[in-house]
């Protein structure tokens, strides 16, 4: 609990759709993914997002699954625009043509991010399993481009293309991009059940963390790069969303409001849903955000370290997915105790050459269903 | 393929906002934001009286001069932390030269 009650939030992520055109086997979307006739519709999100906006809310990232395959993007955006909202659009770019960009930008869009799951063709398609995704994501950034808004490439980092980190460099600098954002994969739901195939070796971390940094040197002011580190091979771990329920949150495709992506991971937490419950009353008080806010839930180690405020103990639901107790220090702590054995299992994985996965696809989470 | 340079901020640079960042006074907080894909900053006062002044238009060196005028300050002074200030935040992507 907290002992002074929260600020305001800044911002929300808002997953308008679990639907897809890809199928990443890394999705942090959960492994039972909601079908489109658990959506909440138009007028809700317009409700939800008008909310937001009164509560103080700054930012809000329309994501999914593939947020353009909602066919009321524009008139939410535009809801956003007339709030002052900063509207940023998280997609992986398939089916973004010319026209859809226009109507965005005419609508108030601030600001795209596409994702592109390799820096050759070739990769974009083995990973996002679908072929002549990537000439089209060239093309949406093009588009993109053509409307006059501004643009992040998203490359989400793993074993199988950690290889083409400076061609990503290229490929962000020659579509004109302001940021590239080299994220490394976290472990959660699709990507847990798929890290022996995901995780890369700590050397090419290592090599990847050395051209990140030479770049970033070089590019000043010309291409902001945004590095998300692989925690397991960390010393210490990522301030997830910047604290639980501290300044950001976010929204599943039904209403649900969550702290974080996983946060459902955790046994007991009880979850409010936007669509029924006023923005302000879950901000203040459901039950799942008071859960872990603030230092009042942490054990001894957290509780007495000096970073306590700069990572907040870490990630809960990795805690969870690794030790049991959502309580706990994340493991990819240096501090815990059991951080030795994190590091094993991702060395273990890494040198697995496991190549088979699940993929990200309605009941693609059973047993049975792995594809190279 | 040849990359762009790092641009460099001199008396003659005509500093504006890049296009991935807004302005926005902030209501329920009271005080002025600038909104970007990742990140809310909260300008100072100084910082705030510069940026307003990166019209795209003006260059570096009258913003100083006027800066200078309404904080009745050495103008000298005033451009080489403005230049340092537009510098600083060129490099990261928050002011475009
Ligand atoms: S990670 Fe891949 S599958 Fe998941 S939402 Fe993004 S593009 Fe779709
Ligand atoms: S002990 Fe807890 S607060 Fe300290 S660095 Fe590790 S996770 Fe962060």
């Amino acid at each position: 609990m907290s002992e002074a009650g929260p600020g305001l939030p800044i911002g929300i992520l808002a997953e308008l759709t679990h639907r897809c055109t890809l199928q990443c086997a890394y999705c942090s979307n959960p492994l039972e993914l909601l079908k489109a006739d658990k959506e909440l519709g138009t007028a809700e999100w317009r409700s939800i997002f008008e909310q937001a906006a009164d509560l103080g809310i700054l930012q809000v990232h329309l994501s999914g699954g593939e947020p353009i395959l909602r066919p009321d993007l524009a008139e939410l955006v535009g809801v956003l625009a007339s709030r002052g909202l900063y509207s940023n659009l998280i997609t992986a770019g398939v089916g973004l043509d010319e026209t859809l960009t226009a109507r965005l930008a005419a609508a108030g869009l601030d600001h795209v991010q596409i994702s592109f799951q390799g820096a050759r063709p070739e990769t974009t398609e083995a990973i996002g399993r679908l072929r002549g995704s990537h000439e089209k994501k060239l093309a949406a950034a093009r588009a993109v481009r053509a409307a006059g808004l501004p643009l992040t490439v998203n490359a989400p980092i793993h074993r199988r293309n950690i290889e083409e980190v400076e061609l990503f460099i290229d490929l962000a600098l020659e579509l004109g991009a302001e940021r590239l954002e080299i994220a490394n994969v976290q472990y959660y739901g699709w990507a847990l059940l798929n890290r022996p195939a995901l995780m890369p070796p700590r050397e090419a971390v290592e090599r990847q963390i050395g051209i990140v940094e030479a770049a970033r040197a070089a590019l000043r002011g010309v291409l902001a790069i945004d590095f998300v580190a692989p925690d397991y091979y960390a010393s210490f771990p990522k301030a997830c969303m910047g604290g639980w329920a501290r300044d950001a949150f976010m929204i599943t495709p039904d209403g649900t409001a969550m702290p974080c992506h996983a946060a459902a991971s955790i046994p007991g937490l009880r979850f409010d849903n936007a669509a029924r419950l006023p923005l302000t009353e879950i901000w203040n008080r459901s039950p799942a955000f008071e859960a872990y806010r603030g230092t009042g839930w942490m054990n001894e180690r957290c509780r007495g370290c000096e970073r306590r405020d700069i990572d907040f103990g870490g990630c809960r639901c990795q805690a969870m997915a690794l030790t049991g107790d959502p309580t706990e220090t994340d493991p990819a702590c240096s501090l815990s105790p059991l951080h030795a054995h994190v590091l094993a299992l991702a060395e273990s994985d890494a040198a697995s050459a496991e190549a088979t996965i699940h993929p990200r696809r309605i009941g693609g989470a059973r047993a049975g269903e792995l594809t190279r | 393929m040849t990359r762009p340079q790092r641009p460099i901020a001199g008396a003659q640079s005509r500093p504006a906002l890049p296009r991935h960042v807004r302005m926005h006074f902030d209501e329920r907080r009271g005080a002025w934001a600038l909104l970007s894909p990742e990140k809310v900053l909260w300008p100072d006062e100084i910082s705030l009286a510069i940026l307003r002044r990166c019209d795209g238009r003006s260059e570096a060196g009258a913003i100083a001069r006027s800066l200078a005028l309404d904080y009745e300050a050495d103008e000298d002074e005033v451009l080489a932390d403005v230049l340092a200030f537009l510098q600083d935040w060129s490099d990261r992507m928050v002011v475009r030269l």
